[in-house]
């Protein structure tokens, strides 16, 4: 394969991940820092109201819950809370209910709805047919005077909006006209004047409907559902503010329901209490985020890491930070020119060092290594076969390990160890051939290489164990396809190992000493 | 200290390959896999050199098993001398030189006796492949002890120093003599110790030396100057080292040749992985002759003519 064709392998498999990573990041609204926290609204509906001594239905409607059911928000968890009811949520073209059922009920009665919500940017979808309501029950003095008005607004409106606009205005202006006054003599509260308005403007066939929400600002201990009027200008819903006749929603606004049912409905007392309580708090985004992709679509979570029990999840998120070690390794290796025991074997020790700690890792390794070398060459005397011997050793570093863990123990120094299976094939492993190759090429070669293997081993361990780094490749795993990328780019990399420039710096000295004597050769090295 | 920036400049002015350089462009690319095994075993590349008709050390005896061990003394009971290599060895490791015999007792070359038992003993190390590369369990080869050619007595501490070409695509690019030393225990190994000395390759004089990675111009211990060392039958030893790099099939090779008194060049071994020092023992870098090789658009089949352009194109400079 050329080498175009790798870099585009690179490129190609590099923006894969990252475009994964960043739909994970701005869309799911996973975060990139282990501390980020996100805010969590709990919402408590607290109903109350007179029981008749016999069987009761309360109905109340609820938010939405799904994917974008609920334009900036979404509803992560909910409860019902009740004495002795049985309850039944029931999902309708309009919106969702709770039919809370009892047999006997008598006395004051208190039902509680919670909810957790959080921010979410899942395009919403603005549901609803567009229907006209019943128009109002109107006098011959008040219908003429809607008629007045209805006429004035036309003349001074362009569409449907700016002709609903107008309309609400009049009724709000600080001098109503007589015609308003009319009207507005029997509505008392923001409720009954969106209802008449939503009514009226079916006199004029406008579809329109009542939005009831909260704008989730400070917390506050009492708070009400604000109504909202929504008319269908034939292609989508416009929303209009009743009070200001702005045409927006106010700032985090949370979007109870869109039924045109009465919020809450009891059959034993026509004037049922409800009062909402919103508090905010901070949570952890990582839970979080799974819990809103999750209400979004259940098989992202479940297929992801995030959808292993939690044991599993622990076990990940070490395995994951491996390709980072093994890319350290790389670097130090190919770039930098590090000699080392084996190809992996620094990897492995700096797993080891996961269980012991860089420092007493560093010690750990060092003391038994050199423990089990003295052994070996002792062992050496025996001419014991190659296997034997291995197994000799093994034996011994174990046997060694334990001692050392029961010193420090005792000396009261902690160590830290947890007797994994790793360290000790390792470490096995690693006198082996450190001893062979003190036997064949030298103690210098030997004792080189085995300060390589550590320096590798130390580095890919602070670099493994950096904890953002930790939290970034288990939450966003598609960047390891980046990291892969970035290896497939070193795959060739001809150029020198750092190592090398000192390796090889007495013939640029000689060349550049003869450049500055004039006697260098253009083409090649120095003459001799 | 120079500041690396300009090291690189200056390294790449000379031509300079590094380890990366070499295995990317050139080990990778010219040495196909699968004939990594006609250099790796040795018993091969000899069967391989002797059907090609070149001059190897004899082979005596190939030991593949524990129990052949034993009949191994049989075997060789009529010869005086001889190596035992392991096949898959690397870098002269595991390699015992058995100088003579003193009754049941082997002499090594160091001077000291070995009895059967530790003879016994290396050999079954070799077998179960302490030697071998990768571990690998290994076979043994016992061949003829070389006599080296006293030319180089004075600037060499025992052992046998050999010469080592690297040649590309059939092409002899660069030539190196590795000298013992003390340090060295007798092996021709330079990461153990031994001294590099490249040779010019039109004319087979030796121009300067390398001792671990520093230049020099005397043989640390006999300290007997290594310039101007005239090494013998030189064309002959071009020639043959080009004829075996036909037979490893690998484009980018290092030929090992020893020099016997009686019989001339040798070839010891083939290296799919030859190493960068002899760079250093040249002070020129491979990477410009090689590309002027790599201008070639067919290597001449000819190997009498690729020495001559080799000797031609690549002096020491």
């Amino acid at each position: 394969m050329k080498k175009t064709q790798l870099y585009a392998l690179a490129l190609l498999v590099s923006l894969i991940g990252l475009s994964w990573a960043w739909y994970k990041w701005q869309v799911l609204q996973f975060p990139l820092s282990p501390r980020e926290e996100v805010e969590v609204w709990s919402i408590e509906a607290r109903l109350e109201f007179q029981g008749s001594g016999g069987p009761n239905k309360v109905r109340l409607q609820l938010p939405s819950r799904g994917p974008g059911a609920v334009p900036g928000f979404a509803v992560i968890d909910e409860r019902l809370i009740s004495r002795g009811y049985s309850e039944q949520v029931t999902k309708g073209k309009e919106g969702r209910q709770v039919e809370w059922v009892v047999r006997r009920a008598s006395g004051r009665q208190v039902l509680y709805y919670r909810a957790n919500i959080v921010r979410d940017s899942a395009e919403s979808v603005e549901s609803g047919e567009p229907k006209l309501l019943t128009p109002p029950k109107l006098t011959e003095v008040q219908a003429a005077a809607i008629d007045t008005i209805f006429d004035d607004v036309k003349a001074r409106s362009a569409d449907i909006a700016t002709f609903t606009r107008e309309f609400v205005r009049e009724f709000i202006a600080e001098q109503p006209r007589d015609e308003a006054r009319v009207l507005l003599d029997s509505l008392y509260t923001a409720e009954d004047r969106a209802q008449f308005f939503a009514r009226a403007l079916a006199i004029r066939s406008i579809p329109a409907r009542v939005l009831h929400g909260m704008s989730l600002g400070e917390p506050k201990a009492f708070q009400q559902l604000q109504p909202f009027l929504q008319v269908h200008n034939g292609s989508a819903w416009v929303t209009m503010n009743i009070s200001t006749a702005e045409e927006s929603l106010p700032e985090n606004f949370f979007l109870w329901t869109r039924s045109p049912r009465d919020l809450l409905l009891v059959d034993s007392d026509k004037r049922p209490k409800i009062e909402f309580a919103v508090q905010r708090n901070l949570a952890d985004a990582v839970a979080i985020a799974t819990r809103r992709t999750e209400v979004r679509s259940e098989n992202l979570v479940k297929y992801s890491l995030l959808g292993l029990p939690v044991e599993m999840q622990g076990v990940y998120r070490i395995l994951l930070t491996v390709p980072i070690g093994a890319f350290v390794m790389l670097i130090l290796r190919n770039v930098i020119g590090f000699k080392t025991f084996g190809t992996f074997m620094p990897v492995l020790i700096a797993l080891a060092f996961r269980e012991t700690k860089i420092l007493s890792g560093v010690i750990l390794f060092t003391l038994v290594v050199s423990l089990g070398l003295l052994a070996r060459f002792y062992l050496e005397r025996l001419r014991l076969l190659l296997v034997p011997r291995l197994t000799s050793v093994l034996i011994l570093v174990i046997l060694l390990m334990s001692m050392v863990s029961v010193l420090a123990h005792q000396l009261d120094i902690p160590v830290g160890l947890s007797i994994a299976l790793f360290p000790m094939v390792i470490m096995t492993m690693t006198i082996e051939r450190m001893s062979i190759a003190w036997d064949e090429r030298g103690p210098g070669t030997a004792i080189k290489e085995g300060v390589g293997t550590l320096v590798v081993a130390s580095l890919a361990y602070m670099v493994m164990t950096w904890a953002p780094l930790e939290h970034l490749v288990f939450v966003f795993p598609e960047l390891l396809l980046v990291l892969l990328g970035a290896t497939l780019l070193l795959g060739r990399y001809s150029g020198y190992r750092l190592l090398e420039l000192f390796r090889f710096r007495a013939l640029a000295r000689e060349r550049d000493d003869a450049i500055k004597k004039g006697s260098a050769n253009p083409v090649g090295g120095p003459v001799v | 200290m120079m500041n690396p920036f300009t090291i690189v400049k200056r390294l790449r002015e000379i031509g300079l390959a590094g380890i990366n350089e070499r295995n990317a462009d050139y080990v990778l690319r010219y040495n196909p896999r699968k004939f990594y095994p006609r250099v790796d075993d040795k018993v091969l590349t000899k069967r391989l050199a002797i059907e090609h008709g070149l001059p190897v050390p004899e082979l005596y005896a190939v030991v593949r098993e524990e129990h052949e061990i034993e009949e191994l003394h049989a075997q060789i009971k009529d010869r005086e001398s001889f190596v035992a290599k392991p096949a898959h060895g690397s870098g002269g490791d595991g390699i015992l030189v058995i100088s003579g015999r003193r009754g049941p007792k082997y002499r090594r070359a160091n001077g000291q006796l070995m009895d059967q038992e530790d003879f016994e003993h290396h050999l079954s190390n070799t077998l179960s492949g302490l030697f071998s590369l990768g571990g690998q369990p290994d076979a043994v080869l016992i061949e003829y002890c070389v006599q080296f050619d006293p030319i180089f007595d004075h600037v060499s501490y025992k052992g046998v120093p050999d010469v080592r070409v690297i040649v590309f695509r059939g092409y002899p690019v660069m030539a190196m003599i590795r000298l013992p030393t003390r340090m060295s225990d007798g092996k021709a190994n330079l990461h153990q110790g031994a001294i590099g000395v490249g040779i010019d390759i039109p004319t087979g004089l030796t121009r300067r030396g390398v001792w671990g990675n520093e230049p020099i111009r005397e043989h640390p211990d006999t300290e007997h100057s290594i310039i101007g060392l005239q090494i013998p039958r030189w064309e002959e030893l071009l020639h043959i080292a080009a004829r075996a790099s036909e037979m490893s099939g690998l484009g980018y090779v290092g030929v090992d040749l020893v020099l016997d008194k009686d019989l001339g060049p040798l070839i010891l071994e083939l290296n799919a992985r030859p190493g960068l020092a002899i760079q250093i023992a040249n002070g020129n870098g491979l990477v410009h002759r090689l590309k002027k090789i790599e201008a070639i658009a067919i290597p001449d089949p000819d190997p009498a003519e690729r020495v001559a352009f080799s000797r031609r194109e690549f002096p020491t400079l």
